[in-house]
């Protein structure tokens, strides 16, 4: 039964969504709502166990229907992917819960949608299959489409057209980097595929440095590079305050996938140092972009969107440098930062439906119903986001700036800090606008309810508990960096001799793939 | 035939790169689908081109690779999925912004409708 555990956070959404669309409009809202949040908990506490399985540190795989690696599909449990499943199920808590006070019923098959989204991004961080990786990502992607548009209306629509195309695009090229590196190295599964690029001729290096690269760039679109990122900002402004909060994951999908593939696939070959080139140069650049944006920004939600890229400006440029003390870093940094956005989006929602027409817009408005409860929340977010010290954003940041070693200081260190001082900036105006420069009439609506609170409640408490448990975190992140550090031992856990040899001989039947 | 092969495979990725970039919903949608046809035949052609070789050992005296064959198939089916799916979004973004502009503007040379 527990090796076959690995399947269950994609087998357990995948029934979730089954079962939500079948009995969608059968059961009343209130039911659906427990069982969404009842299997969405499930999912925290089976992620929990495969997050204590792989801290022993030992990398487990699950090949599907017992076909087994190099031919067949894997699924692969590290301490990376556990620590990113874990997440995904923590912040899909409080979205799920902050939905269920009324976000889920302004349009069709919102938990199903949820559940989908959910299979995928936990399929994506399990797969040890290249095209498998592709599948997931469609699967997410065509779950996020219908949930950015979720409830309809002008600006999702508009903002949902560009990311759809946008996306579809972005597929097209993932494709065409797969055909690339499969006509090159003759292999889909990734741990065999780094042992190929590891001893492959000199004709071929070029081949596999440009599907390389070309991956790389459709994951840095996934993830909101530089100069990919301009869809981002609209899309996350006018999606829904759960799926906004959800989104905040999806970026950090394409960091996963470029670390996986960094430290997995391209390890030594000679497309790293084309990849890190361009990702610490795209990473610092989207660092100082975003900043600008988040002054720039005359909307709550736009200026949240713009902090969402200020971390993943901040986090590829920390995956660009390549060391285990900068992922272990990075890793410590990535999901105080998720989450914290996660309920930034959430307290936005909030504050935007109890100033009336005013919303989210940064102009004078009506004075909040519960500027006590609301201000309280905003603060506590902002500090986090911003880095200041009691909350684990300001221990991440001093992590990663500790791991960034010789000149490469010289452009981290002010940037970085200096991006922290804009957010800081940014929200304490954003703070002042809302809680203080306030007409005095109230809008009798959009009264805080419990769900939403705990909602809220349970991202923000991330930010104080990752400082409590400061400790067990970053070693079990340094942990995780050590072990992404030794490809070797996964290609060697999951190809044995025997398998090795069983491949090579399957290669040399006449007519073998070139 | 690889210099025929790669003729169309490029012909096609050009002919969607452009329509692509246009301003209206429906060349951007054609765009989409002839940049997915040039990618399926591209990821079909990552086996090697082989004539008279069926992806089954013993079939023929040369087998072909199989894999690609699966590939393609799972791109079109999730290709045709998507196209299916931004057909209809496109229709919904005409009748709510009240234009086929990507941006929901109304074009110049057409006036206000």
């Amino acid at each position: 039964m527990s090796q076959h555990l690995i399947a269950l956070p994609i087998v357990l959404p995948m029934l979730a969504a089954l079962v939500l669309v079948l009995l969608a409009g059968r059961i009343p809202d209130r039911h659906q709502r427990l069982l969404s949040v009842a299997f969405t908990a499930l999912l925290v506490l089976v992620n929990l166990a495969l997050l204590s399985r792989a801290s022993g540190g030992e990398v487990a795989f699950y090949a599907l229907g017992n076909w087994q690696a190099p031919f067949g599909i894997v699924l692969m449990l590290d301490r990376l992917s556990a620590l990113m499943l874990t997440l995904t199920s923590v912040l899909a808590v409080g979205c799920v819960l902050f939905a269920c006070a009324g976000d889920d019923t302004r349009g069709s098959y919102f938990h199903a949608l949820f559940q989908l989204q959910l299979m995928g991004l936990d399929g994506a961080f399990l797969t040890g299959d290249i095209f498998n990786l592709f599948v997931f990502f469609e699967i997410l992607l065509l779950a996020s489409y219908a949930l950015l548009m979720h409830g309809g209306g002008k600006a999702r629509i508009g903002a949902g057209l560009h990311y759809v195309v946008l996306n579809m695009t972005g597929s097209a090229l993932f494709l065409v980097a797969l055909g690339v590196l499969y006509g090159a190295t003759g292999t889909l599964n990734m741990a065999d595929m780094a042992r190929r690029v590891a001893s492959l001729s000199s004709d071929q290096t070029a081949l596999v440095t440009a599907g390389g690269l070309l991956l790389i760039v459709v994951f840095s679109l996934k993830a909101a590079l530089l100069p990919l990122y301009f869809w981002l900002p609209h899309a996350y402004a006018a999606a829904p305050a759960p799926v906004a909060a959800l989104f905040a994951i999806m970026t950090k999908v394409g960091l996963y996938a470029i670390l996986r593939m960094q430290t997995l696939v391209f390890a030594g070959s000679p497309a790293a140092p084309a990849i890190d080139t361009w990702l610490w140069w795209s990473g610092l650049a989207t660092l100082a972009l975003a900043a600008v944006g988040v002054l720039a920004a005359r909307d709550l939600r736009t200026l949240i969107a713009y902090l969402v890229l200020i971390s993943v400006g901040t986090l590829l440029a920390g995956t660009a440098l390549q060391s285990p003390a900068a992922n272990a870093a990075l890793l410590y940094y990535l999901p105080h930062t998720t989450l914290i956005c996660g309920a930034l989006f959430l307290i936005a929602e909030l504050i935007g439906r109890q100033r009336g027409k005013a919303g989210t817009h940064l102009v004078r408005g009506r004075r909040l119903y519960q500027r006590f409860l609301l201000g309280g929340l905003f603060l506590v977010a902002a500090i986090a986001v911003a880095g200041l010290p009691p909350m684990a954003g300001a221990l991440g940041k001093l992590m990663l700036l500790q791991a960034v070693e010789g000149s490469a200081r010289l452009w981290f260190w002010p940037l970085l800090l200096l991006a922290g001082l804009c957010t800081l900036v940014a929200l304490s105006r954003a703070g002042s606008v809302f809680f203080w420069a306030s007409y005095r009439g109230e809008v009798a609506t959009g009264r805080v309810s419990r769900t939403q609170l705990s909602g809220v409640l349970w991202l923000l408490a991330s930010a104080p508990l990752l400082v409590l448990f400061g400790g067990p975190m970053s070693a079990f992140t340094l942990a995780t960096a050590q072990q992404l550090a030794q490809p070797q031992a996964v290609i060697a856990e999951l190809l044995g001799d025997a398998a090795a040899a069983q491949a090579s001989q399957f290669h040399e039947i006449p007519g073998e793939a070139p | 035939m690889e210099a025929l092969f790669s003729l169309v495979v490029g012909v096609l990725t050009a002919s969607g790169v452009y329509l692509l970039l246009r301003a209206r919903t429906f060349p951007v949608i054609i765009g989409l689908s002839l940049l997915s046809y040039a990618v399926n035949l591209f990821l079909f052609s990552s086996g090697g081109l082989r004539t008279n070789a069926a992806p089954v050992i013993g079939a023929s005296l040369a087998p072909t690779d199989p894999l690609p064959h699966a590939l393609v198939l799972t791109a079109i089916v999730i290709g045709f999925a998507m196209t299916a799916f931004v057909v209809i979004l496109a229709v919904r973004a005409r009748s709510e912004l009240g234009s086929d502009h990507v941006d929901g503007q109304h074009g110049e040379e057409e006036g206000p409708r």
